[in-house]
């Protein structure tokens, strides 16, 4: 019955194949909805289980879980340094590890943070953090950083490599803190969760960057800063420690006059159509007076600067530029986001930054670990209601069930959308088997002529919808394995989850299983139209 | 030895039709026998096929195939009876369109282990053995049934209700659809091949030139009460 079953639906390959694929892809897109759907959970889940509380600055449980673990969106305003000791001072604290974030390298989040964070931090239901190379960098080494297994594996990165990091959260940068390179000194394991894409510096790393600005939104387009045009002559340049100790007047083309002076011809072409005013000129005339040390991200760093970089030359430009003068000593203190401080090597920033408003001792969040966890609902409302600062502690379990709440109406509609695909696909099989019925009613008799009950021609019908039906599931599987494998990486650098092409689990054979039965109920129909069709025919059908 | 057929006081009418088609007083068919059925079209022969073959609900003790009351069979009994006792061919349309002419010969013996058995336990050989006998070209065996023409069909679907040696072959019009020559060459065909096998052969036809080819000839309107004036 199996084989006139298989010869029949091969005689109609071409219309079971589209059926089969049109269940396929049904299958696929429930199966994967649920899988992204789960795995997403997992992976939040794993992310932030080591953390029993997050302290920040008051806002939204989830916008704050969002941008402290996932590197998610803005961090908000900071909490200060006494907020952090406050805390980590509590007798019911067992660990607090403060937290900086709102750069990015290369478009994967830069966290400032302790040393403790590898110590303290647990994911995955406890696991701790584990270094694949090197070891964390020291506390208050500004220069050190350890990176994520999808960061390191991404680039290439090992114990060694030099990098820096651009402003912003942005995976294209806008300004790029070429001045406070990082030089890695370890590599995590892969953990599966959001630390995986993180690159991890010292809290006097994270200053370096930041000398010249206080806490940073984590939204270019937010930083008053950011179409300041100032990126340009730091950005040009991989630091130098010698950087400031070319004087204008030392460098072929000198400094001394207007950026318009140092327009390259080439360049100048190109200037006319930038909108802003601006600043090539610099890149060019630092690129010719200096050494370059490109390191493997400069020329990214180099095209944003230009993307960025107002128009150099033009008359209009010249007041705007005297304002922003970047390597003239001069200029340095003079107005407190020069970018120029940028410039100097991490050993110049205290001289250079005489005057600054930064205050480096502001952090955006705190990660607290506590003895007890009993402690916690009590330890929330404690801080919930510190006088010193406004500042929220943050369930992170809670936050996530509120992220779900929030996501919930979507991951709904998707489910239903993707059993919607099913069902189309499902009623396209019984419009098949439907609609080549009438053209089989001799085959039917036939196969009655030599012997097969009305019951065996039924079963026919079911038979081969359970095939095109278990086709599309195991095509449909295979789909999403492929689909699966090519959108792992893509879903491991921008959310540190992995989905990996494991095999089904039971939720997933569950709906497999329903999918089938729906296949089968719904091959009912046209089964029991043959059912009668065979008895009404007997051995004579009408042609 | 018993007769293959016995129809016994066979009357039949469709329900809810206001006359009856068939009233046959009786008609007994001896092993190996062929009999020749003449009749016009519309006067009940297919009727009485089907009723022959268990495809109508005839009362019991008015049809007997084997020595099998074919009216006291219930549904799935009396197609599983059929296939292991009947052989059938039709007018046109014979064959399931997609198999192979193998194929097609084979499919008794799908569904009955009887006729499988009788086949020789290698129902492919024995469809191929069968194929040649009733000369049908080698290269015609797996080609798919639709491409063959309609003299080759007729000659699958006698293979096909020969193999396995059922008791009795019943044949509805075979010859409707060939031309002159082929009409002859086929009803001596299939007669030769019944009685290699053994087998009775019910063989119904309008077309008088076919009579003389047969043990025996009988008028349809001769049997049947209700057609007779």
């Amino acid at each position: 019955m199996i084989g006139v079953a298989l010869g029949s639906l091969w005689n109609r390959r071409f219309v079971a194949a589209l059926t089969m694929a049109s269940i396929a892809l049904s299958v696929a897109l429930i199966l994967g909805v649920e899988r992204l759907r789960t795995e997403a959970r997992d992976s939040f889940a794993n992310s932030a289980s080591g953390i029993d509380l997050i302290v920040a600055a008051r806002g939204n449980p989830v916008q704050i879980l969002m941008a402290t673990v996932f590197g998610v969106g803005s961090a908000g305003p900071g909490i200060s340094r006494d907020t952090y000791e406050m805390v980590a001072a509590r007798p019911e604290v067992a660990w607090a590890v403060p937290m900086q974030m709102g750069d990015n390298h290369r478009g994967f989040p830069v966290i400032g943070t302790t040393d403790a964070y590898f110590t303290r931090l647990r994911h995955s239901g406890g696991q701790p953090l584990v270094f694949a190379q090197g070891v964390p960098f020291e506390e208050g080494d500004a220069a050190g950083a350890v990176v994520g297994a999808e960061v390191a594996a991404r680039f290439g990165y090992a114990p060694g490599t030099v990098i820096v990091n651009a402003h912003g959260a942005g995976a294209v940068a806008f300004d790029v803190h070429e001045d406070a390179p990082f030089t890695i000194t370890g590599v995590l394991e892969r953990t599966g969760t959001a630390v995986d894409r993180m690159v991890l510096v010292s809290l006097a790393g994270f200053d370096a960057l930041h000398a010249a600005r206080g806490p940073v939104a984590a939204d270019p387009f937010d930083d008053p800063l950011a179409g300041s045009g100032l990126a340009a002559p730091g950005a040009g340049e991989p630091a130098m420690p010698g950087g400031l100790a070319v004087e204008d007047d030392a460098t072929p083309e000198g400094h001394g006059g207007h950026p318009v002076d140092h327009v390259p011809e080439a360049e100048a072409a190109q200037d006319a159509d930038h909108a802003q005013d601006v600043d090539h000129a610099h890149e060019a005339d630092l690129s010719a007076a200096e050494d370059h040390e490109h390191d493997p991200d400069h020329d990214m760093a180099t095209d944003h600067a230009h993307d960025v970089s107002p128009a150099a030359g033009g008359s209009e430009g010249q007041a705007d530029h005297g304002d922003h003068d970047h390597d003239d000593p001069e200029h340095d203190d003079h107005d407190g986001h020069d970018h120029d401080d940028h410039g100097h090597g991490a050993e110049d920033v205290p001289d250079a930054h005489a005057g600054h408003e930064h205050t480096p001792d502001l952090l955006n969040a705190v990660y607290v670990g506590l003895a007890d966890r009993g402690a916690v609902l009590g330890l929330q409302r404690a801080f919930s209601e510190y006088r010193g600062e406004a500042i929220s502690a943050v369930l992170p379990n809670v936050a996530l069930l509120e992220l779900w709440s929030i996501t919930g109406t979507a991951e709904t509609a998707l489910q239903l959308m993707a059993w919607a695909v099913a069902l189309a696909g499902i009623t396209g099989m019984v419009v098949m088997l439907s609609a080549t019925l009438e053209a089989r009613r001799r085959e039917f008799a036939i196969l009655r002529s030599v012997g097969a009950t009305p019951a065996r021609v039924f079963a026919l019908i079911l038979i081969e919808a359970a095939v095109l039906t278990l086709g599309g599931l195991a095509l449909g599987s295979l789909l999403l394995t492929v689909a699966t494998l090519l959108a792992d990486p893509i879903l491991s650098a921008r959310f540190g989850m992995r989905i990996g092409a494991g095999l089904a689990g039971r939720g997933e054979l569950a709906m497999m299983g329903a999918i089938l039965l729906a296949g089968l109920a719904a091959a009912l129909l046209p089964a029991l139209r043959v059912y009668r069709m065979t008895l009404a025919d007997g051995l004579s059908p009408r042609m | 030895m018993s007769p293959v057929l016995v129809l016994d006081n066979l009357s039949f009418g469709w329900p809810g039709a206001p006359r009856g088609v068939l009233d046959i007083r009786s008609l007994s068919l001896a092993a190996g026998e062929n009999l020749f059925l003449r009749g016009p079209s519309g006067c009940g022969k297919s009727t009485l096929l089907s009723a022959i073959a268990g495809m109508v609900n005839v009362g019991p003790g008015q049809i007997r195939v084997a020595g099998v009351d074919v009216g006291m069979l219930k549904g799935g009994a009396r197609d599983r009876f059929r296939v292991e006792h009947i052989g059938m061919i039709f007018q046109v349309f014979n064959l399931v369109p997609w198999m192979s002419a193998l194929d097609n010969v084979q499919l008794p013996c799908r569904f009955s282990a009887a006729r499988r058995a009788r086949a020789g336990g290698d129902p492919g050989a024995e469809a191929h053995r069968l194929l040649s006998a009733l000369h049908l070209p080698e290269a015609a065996h797996r080609a798919p049934a639709r491409t063959l023409s309609i003299g080759q069909q007729q000659r699958v679907a006698a293979a096909r209700a020969l193999i396995g040696a059922p008791e009795l072959i019943l044949a509805d019009e075979p010859t409707s659809a060939l031309d002159e020559d082929a009409k002859a060459a086929f009803a001596d065909l299939l007669a030769a091949e019944c009685a290699a096998a053994g087998a009775a052969l019910l063989f119904v036809s309008h077309d008088r030139g076919l009579e003389g080819r047969f043990d025996r000839a009988l008028d349809f309107r001769d049997l049947n009460r209700w057609i007779a004036p």
